[in-house]
This record gives structure tokens, sequence and C-alpha cells, in this order.
């Protein structure tokens, strides 16, 4: 009626308790913005063998915990840290979560740009783009920069023109010529197939990026539910995971 | 020619609905934000910094929409020439368009690799990810509703008047300005009015062309998006604020025009 969806997207209308008739069972997912291109790759062989259909939902990780937090109607939750899904747990909206990749944090120029390290970031004028400190990347950006002497923090923060709500925003400013650089996953560079291309960060500066995921507690499908994020460790979706460049939980 | 007493029923019950269903959103949000809260949370830094350079942006965007667009709705309303329909087809295109197209458009057209991004850049003006790039973005999708308005307002316009004004020697710019904007005034401000309400509400565009960076490229919109996962109470303030201007506007006009204001799109 009136269309009326929330403006939560992934909370409209999977309230189809399963079962009945020949219609496949509803699951829907929220992702990290950053699994985009390798869960919509797998989506379709978990759609064939369970009989399901995937309803993938991306977007900041942060955002999707927060619509999980007003009561969208959501299965699995996977994001792009530890830290969200570990909170979602303690105040009871998702399971125990698992860890299931990893990923690294890069810096990203356009294919001819000449800034080739992090130290170039502090030349005035430089247009840096970074996520906003509530999601993700942004928090392993503010803590990759907290590792340098303080003054070059402060004048690579200086440079900094937009905080982005999640990581497809840097990198299509990064593809569009509007930024210089900018701090995302080494997976969303893989995926720009060369527009952008990435400078490994220092060791002693990477921060430990790990993905995790969870069944949500209200889960209308907590079994199917349950066997996405098992996929998420094994089978296709892993598989599709490590072909866009994430690395298996050591 | 009665009409059955079901068909008031329906029109009763459609009402009801549309009205529930309107309302009811916009109740939720000052439901959810106490007065204290909304007065605490925008005495904050980021949110000052938003509604400052909302009024600042909404302001200048209204002001080029205006100048310009004032003359151009003047000569399609007062003119005929061939490709007419083609030239208001095309000005009222980002009407349509949804902001996300809008942002990439621009990023397209006047970006850093846009087809007149080295136009752009060789007049040493930056746009992507500056505070005039919001005003471009916000231009680009609020001034067709002016310019729609304001057409339909001066074809309304009896032109018995302008013609009288000829008659007594007076030019065409003079009838204009002395004539036909005073006469037309109600329906270009509720033409303002809906362009100012679309502007202010701005995101997607924005947020692609010019990005998000308090102070500088972050309007309302924007920071109610950023808070919406951190600070669910503040991003309730900003909102209330902003349903709250937008109701300023909307009466505003209704004030000035007597009522009738935002009518304007039926024929009177």
């Amino acid at each position: 009626m009136l269309g009326a969806c929330a403006a939560i997207a992934a909370g409209c209308g999977s309230d189809d308790g399963g079962g009945g008739g020949s219609a496949s069972t509803r699951l829907v997912v929220s992702a990290a913005a950053s699994m985009k291109e390798a869960l919509t790759a797998c989506a379709p062989q978990f759609d064939k063998a369970d009989d399901a259909s995937v309803k993938l939902s991306f977007a900041g990780s942060d955002e999707l915990a927060a619509q999980i937090r007003q009561g969208a109607k959501v299965d699995v939750y996977a994001a792009a840290n530890t830290k969200l899904p570990d909170q979602l747990h303690t105040d009871g909206r998702i399971d125990t979560p698992v860890k299931f990749a990893t990923n690294e944090l890069v810096l990203a120029v356009r294919g001819d740009s000449r800034i080739d390290s992090i130290d170039d970031l502090t030349k005035s004028g430089t247009k840096l783009v970074i996520g906003s400190a509530s999601v993700p990347i942004g928090s392993y950006t503010r803590e990759t920069l907290a590792k340098l002497p303080p003054d070059q923090k402060k004048a690579i923060l200086a440079n900094a023109r937009s905080n982005e709500p999640d990581v497809k925003g840097i990198v299509g400013k990064l593809a569009q010529g509007a930024a210089d650089a900018g701090f995302v996953y080494v997976t969303d560079v893989n995926a720009t197939k060369g527009k952008v291309k990435a400078i490994k960060l220092p060791k002693q500066l990477e921060p430990q990026v790990t993905y995790g995921a969870g069944v949500v507690s209200k889960a209308a499908q907590p079994g199917l539910a349950k066997k996405f994020v098992d996929g998420l460790t094994q089978g296709d979706c892993a598989d599709a995971l490590r072909k866009a460049g994430f690395g298996p939980v050591p | 020619m009665r009409r059955p007493r079901w068909f008031g029923v329906v029109l009763a019950v459609s009402l009801a609905i549309a009205l529930t269903f309107l309302t009811v959103p916009v109740v939720g949000i000052f439901v959810g934000s106490s007065p204290a809260d909304l007065i605490s949370s925008l005495g904050e830094r980021g949110s000052l910094d938003a509604l400052w350079l909302s009024l600042r942006t909404t302001t200048i965007s209204i002001a080029i929409i205006l100048i310009v667009g004032t003359p151009a709705a003047y000569l399609l309303a007062s003119r005929s020439f061939r490709g007419k329909a083609l030239v208001v087809t095309l000005i009222e295109l980002p009407l349509v368009l949804p902001p996300a197209v809008a942002g990439i458009a621009l990023l397209a057209a006047v970006g850093p690799a846009g087809i007149l991004g080295g136009a752009v850049e060789a007049a040493g003006i930056e746009l992507s990810l500056t505070t005039a790039g919001v005003v471009v973005a916000l231009t680009f999708v609020s001034s067709p509703f002016y310019v729609r308005q304001a057409m339909a307002a001066f074809a309304a316009v009896d032109r018995s008047l302008l013609d009288a004004s000829r008659t007594l020697g007076a030019s065409e710019a003079r009838g204009f300005l002395r004539v036909m904007i005073p006469v037309a005034l109600p329906g270009l401000a509720s033409g303002m009015a809906l362009a100012l309400g679309r502007a202010l509400g701005e995101f997607g565009a924005t947020l692609m062309f010019a990005g998000s960076f308090q102070g500088v490229t972050q309007t309302v919109p924007l920071a109610i998006y950023d808070r919406f996962s951190t600070d669910f109470d503040s991003a309730l303030a900003l909102s209330a604020v902003l349903v709250a201007l937008s109701a300023a506007i909307l009466l505003a006009v209704k004030f000035v025009h007597g009522g009738a204001a935002l009518g304007g799109w039926q024929a009177e």
C-alpha cells in the first residue's frame, strides 16, 4: 500500500515467514560496501543451491548497524570490522559474530599520479578523501595516521577534503579525478580494474583489518542466515571474497 | 448529477490514508527528540557549521536562480520560437532526474575529468569538494522548480497590462520590471519556495559532487546522514530544524499568496 517502504531500504517487507509455495525464501543481507563486488558475484550461486533469494544491501557498516538498531528486518550483518558486530552482539541484536575475512588498508591514487608514498600527502594542495570517523574505513585510516609523527598527521589531515560515508564514495571521487589520494581497502582498488592504483603502506602503519559477520537475532530466516554466514568462510562466497583480494582469517 | 454516497466515502478514506502516511513520519521526528535534546545538540559545533553552511549555500543558489531564472522564464512565457518545447523540456529535466544522476552528471560535466573540467580549471575555479560545488549542485537540482513556476506565473499575466504600459511609452524592459514582475510576484514567490525547499533538502548530488566536510561541504542533510549511525538524537534534532524551516517557508508563501500559493500547478 502506497509503496510504504521505510527509508531503511533493507527493511522492506521481508516478513514472508518462509515455507509455502514454490517462491524462494528471501534472505536479507546487510554488508559493508567494500564487499559489493564479491557478494554480488556469489549470491546467485547461494540462491540456486538453497532455493533462496538473497537481497543484498550495501552501505557503510556503521549505517547498516544503525538500521539494525532501528529495527530493520535484516537476516545477516557483515561488517568491515569486528567492533560493530561485537557491539551489536553485546546489545543482543545479533548472535555471536564470526571473523570471516581480512583486508588491507592502502593508499589509493589514480594510475597516472605522481604520489608514491604516504609522505607525499603532506604537500599542501593535495586533495585527500577519507572515510568519516564512524565508518570502519575511516577509523582504520585514523588508526594509521595516529601512528605517524603528530606534525605529519596534522599536515595530512589538513589536506582531507571530504569525509565520505562509505568506501565507494572515496573510490568514486578518486576515479573521477575529484581527489588526488584516498585511503581505501586493497579490494576496492582491484575492483576499479586499473583506474586507481594501490600504494602499500609501511608494515608498521598497517592496521589489522578483520571483517566480522553474524546472524541477526530477530532474523526471519535464522537457519538460512547461519548457512550464509558459514558460506563466508567456506564455499562460493568465500571463494568470491578471495578472488576479490580478501585474505582468509589467520 | 448527484454523487453517490459511496464515492464520498472513497474520497474521505483516501484523504485520511494520505494524511496519515504523510504526517506520521514527521510527527515521529518530534516525538523522538525532546526540546532539551534538540537545543543541546544544535549547540554542537558540527550542527551549527552544517546549519550555517546550508543557509549560505541555499541563499547564494536561490539568488543565482532568481537573477538568471526570472528573465529566462519571462522569455519562454512571452515569446514563441522554433524548438521552444524542446528548450522547456531540457530545462525541466533535472526535476525528474534522480539526485544520484545529477551528481554523476555534474562530475561528468564540470568535474576535474569532465567535459568542461579543463575549462573550469583554466578559469581558476575549483568546484568539486568545495563550497562552490555545493552551490552548483543546489542550483542544478532546484532551478527548474523556480523556472517552471515563474513561466506559468508570467504566462498567466494579462497581456493587455503589458501592452498598456507599452502604449504609454514604456520599453519592454521597463514593462517587465514594473508591470510583469509585480503582477506575477505571488507565482514567482511560490516558485522560489519550491526551489528553496528542494535546495535545503539536497543530498545525493551534493555528496557525490561536493563531498562531505564539516563547515565546507557538509550541509544539514549530509550532517544528518553522518550522525545517523553514531548520534541518532542529534540527527533527529537537525531533522526537526529542517522540518521547521520547510514549514516556515511553506507558511510564509501561503501568507504572501493569500492561501492559494503552491496551488499554481493547476490552471486558475
